[in-house]
């Protein structure tokens, strides 16, 4: 069978996805990048594979995530697009007719409006932590329960501690106060999902009309009380779509089917053995203005893929495209009638 | 020896009035990461990126030998105002010695504003009048070279030659000198920008910049937004450029609106001024809305009061107008890739309307 390959490599969470030619998963992985993207994405390529019960022949392979670019080289990606637009392209294909995707990953959390399927606007927070799921990650470490089972605690909880979520280290003094003065652990757990779910309201979607259907995802959608704190919230149903935590790579890989479709050429992938290539990456300081930037070069067997990292684009490698205003399908062989 | 802040291109600028003014004067290095860091340093944490980065900026020149530093003032209710005399004294502080010269705006009084230059230069006021004047045309030259690379950029066939052909063009006016050198310089830099290869036919995306003056005209604060957006096939224009703002007239003849214009656009929204660029900033997205641009991004550094108010009014013009709004608020701990993944997903917003649009 042929498939679509994609590829999101985030802080917290390196993700791979296959999708038949109908946009259906066919394999989904999820490793940790703990700071090693391209380690990730070699082991996410290698248990990708093995997972598969038939083989696949990959037509076309998109890349998003913040190490977008790298892995793009690394996999050789035919599309390379940032998450925002992958994550909305795979809300509208797994929860037709969203109109709010509320995204929150390890370091980042984004709020995205759609109006029949076309993005109209967004937010994204990278700056403070207390709205994003290494904050849960974190207090659920002190509280000494295994984040997987923070939503099963959370869901117990009849009310929650009202905990201050605006800054994480705040949140943290608050919490162990809370826990000095004796509220139980259930509502000190769902205290904390409405602290972040009243950090992320505040922070990404004031303003913004809030319209159904809500979709959430990311891999904090993982936690039930998460979902329970934005319903009580938005008093709203909330839609956790059956992939949510690989969401990222299933856009990119829409992302390139529609790419391959618009612009039909052989795809860049370099193949499941690219697992096993020694990559290697080196920095250089430039030298050649007064901004002295640090160049950063992706090696395989010491031949460059791609440079980059300057400020003028000397080094770079093109990888800069232009925005493409064609309608979809006007260059498209299949939907010609 | 003076020395003045480095913004965009008024090196060239001030560079070509102080030769008339025959005044020594070494521009700062150009500004980078160590200038940032040095400004950093010795401002208050909370007062804005253009303070952090003129600091920054006297530093380096002051280690270089410069002893006299130039700065504008000003009245109203942004901070600028007060710019060059906190930093003549968190520069003293910090244990420099030097002269510093602060050129007022001619609205605070004539003397205040041609007093400084008499004293620098050692000229009258006729002779200071005279050198302006023949001086300005080349000013505005520089910009319109400008506004003239912004609009060809994006249409350009090989990625970086309109950015060469705009640096050719501006040296052929920076040998100018005479009215009708200038004048020939100016035709002929339009030449060059107008001769770079190019498909006009192709669909570009037009994004208007509006925001604090000093993030629209540094390149290194606004991470170079006009060349990323251009590179990638989108035409960009900028609400504010240097002579109109400088110059002694509030008709901003390079952007084309005037500042009773713009504030009779504003009105519905904002009736009277907040300082800074805080009422043209929703004066120009409301212009940029009616003449059917695709979206505007708005940026101002972080404590920027002006554009602060700006930025919540704005959240209604762009819903009634219906125009989208990509707000980045800078300051030293701004992350470029941050801002290169809002660009592009702005980008895939901006297009995927146009295409609704269409179908």
């Amino acid at each position: 069978m042929q498939g679509y390959l994609g590829v999101d490599v985030g802080s917290v969470s390196t993700n791979l996805v296959i999708l038949d030619e109908v946009g259906q998963v066919v394999e989904s992985v999820y490793v940790r990048t703990q700071g090693q993207p391209i380690v990730a994405v070699q082991e996410g390529l290698q248990q990708l594979e093995a997972g598969l019960n038939q083989a696949v022949d990959i037509i076309g392979v998109g890349t998003t995530g913040s190490a977008r670019h790298l892995s793009g080289v690394i996999v050789g990606a035919d599309i390379v697009k940032n998450e925002i637009t992958a994550h909305a392209v795979a809300a509208s294909q797994e929860v037709p007719g969203v109109q709010v995707v509320l995204e929150i990953g390890g370091q980042d959390s984004k709020i995205i409006l759609l109006d029949n399927g076309v993005v109209v606007d967004f937010a994204m927070n990278t700056v403070c932590a207390a709205g994003t799921g290494s904050f849960l990650d974190h207090q659920s470490a002190r509280l000494g329960i295994p984040i997987e089972d923070f939503g099963k605690h959370a869901l117990k909880a009849e009310d929650g501690a009202m905990i201050a979520g605006r800054c994480s280290v705040f949140a943290e003094s608050d919490m162990i106060h809370k826990q000095q003065v004796g509220y139980g652990l259930e509502d000190i757990v769902f205290g904390l999902c409405q602290a972040l779910v009243r950090n992320y309201l505040n922070n990404l979607a004031k303003g913004k009309d809030i319209k159904t259907p809500i979709a959430f995802q990311g891999g904090v959608a993982s936690n039930s009380g998460m979902k329970r704190a934005f319903e009580e919230a938005l008093k709203e149903e909330i839609h956790v779509p059956k992939h949510h935590a690989v969401m990222g790579a299933i856009g990119a890989a829409i992302l390139a089917k529609e790419e391959m479709l618009l612009d039909p050429r052989p795809t860049a992938f370099r193949g499941f053995a690219t697992a096993k290539l020694d990559y290697r990456t080196a920095s250089f300081a430039c030298g050649g203005c007064e901004n002295n930037c640090e160049i950063i070069k992706i090696l395989v067997d010491d031949k460059v893929l791609a440079r980059w990292g300057g400020r003028c684009g000397k080094w770079e490698v093109d990888h800069i495209r232009r925005q493409n205003l064609q309608p979809v399908g006007a260059n498209c062989s299949t939907c010609e009638e | 020896m003076l020395t003045f802040p480095q913004m965009g291109n008024l090196e060239r600028l001030l560079g070509d009035i102080l030769e008339r003014l025959e005044v020594e004067y070494m521009p700062p290095p150009k500004t980078t990461a160590k200038t940032l860091a040095l400004g950093t340093k010795h401002a208050p944490e909370f007062s804005c990126l253009p303070l952090k980065i003129n600091i920054g900026n006297f530093i380096e020149a002051l280690d270089a030998g410069v002893d006299t530093l130039l700065m504008a003032g000003g009245k109203g209710p942004c901070r600028f105002g007060y710019y060059a005399e906190l930093e003549e004294r968190i520069l003293k502080d910090a244990g420099y010695d030097f002269k510093m010269v602060t050129v007022e705006p001619p609205s605070m009084g004539f003397a205040r504003f041609v007093g400084p230059i008499k004293r620098v230069s050692g000229k009258s006021t006729r002779q200071i009048w005279k050198i302006l004047r023949a001086s300005f045309p080349k000013c505005r030259g520089f910009d319109f070279l400008e506004k003239k690379a912004l609009e060809t950029r994006c249409f350009e066939l090989k990625i970086g030659d309109t950015t060469k052909a705009l640096k050719k063009a501006m040296d052929i006016l920076s040998e100018a000198n005479t009215p009708v050198e200038i004048k020939e310089a100016i035709d002929a830099g339009l030449n060059v920008i107008d001769s770079v290869p190019c498909d006009k036919d192709r669909l570009v995306l037009k994004v208007g910049f509006v925001g604090e003056f000093y993030i629209l005209l540094e390149p290194f604060v606004n991470f170079d937004v006009e060349e990323w957006l251009g590179n990638r096939g989108v035409m960009v224009d900028r609400s504010v450029y240097i002579t109109d703002w400088i110059g002694p007239s509030a008709k901003n003849p390079v952007a084309g609106t005037s500042d009773a214009e713009l504030a009779e656009i504003a009105k519905p929204y904002l009736g009277h001024t907040v300082g800074g660029e805080g009422l043209p900033s929703i004066a120009h997205t409301m212009l940029y809305a009616r003449e059917g641009f695709d979206g505007v991004i708005h940026m101002f550094p972080f404590t920027c009061m002006p554009d602060t108010i700006a930025k919540a009014i704005l959240g209604r013009v762009g819903k009634d107008l219906d125009i989208p709004i990509l707000h980045f608020t800078i300051d030293e701990q701004t992350g470029k890739a941050g801002v290169a993944t809002r660009l592009e997903a702005f980008l895939d917003l901006l297009a995927g309307r146009r295409r609704a649009l269409v179908n």
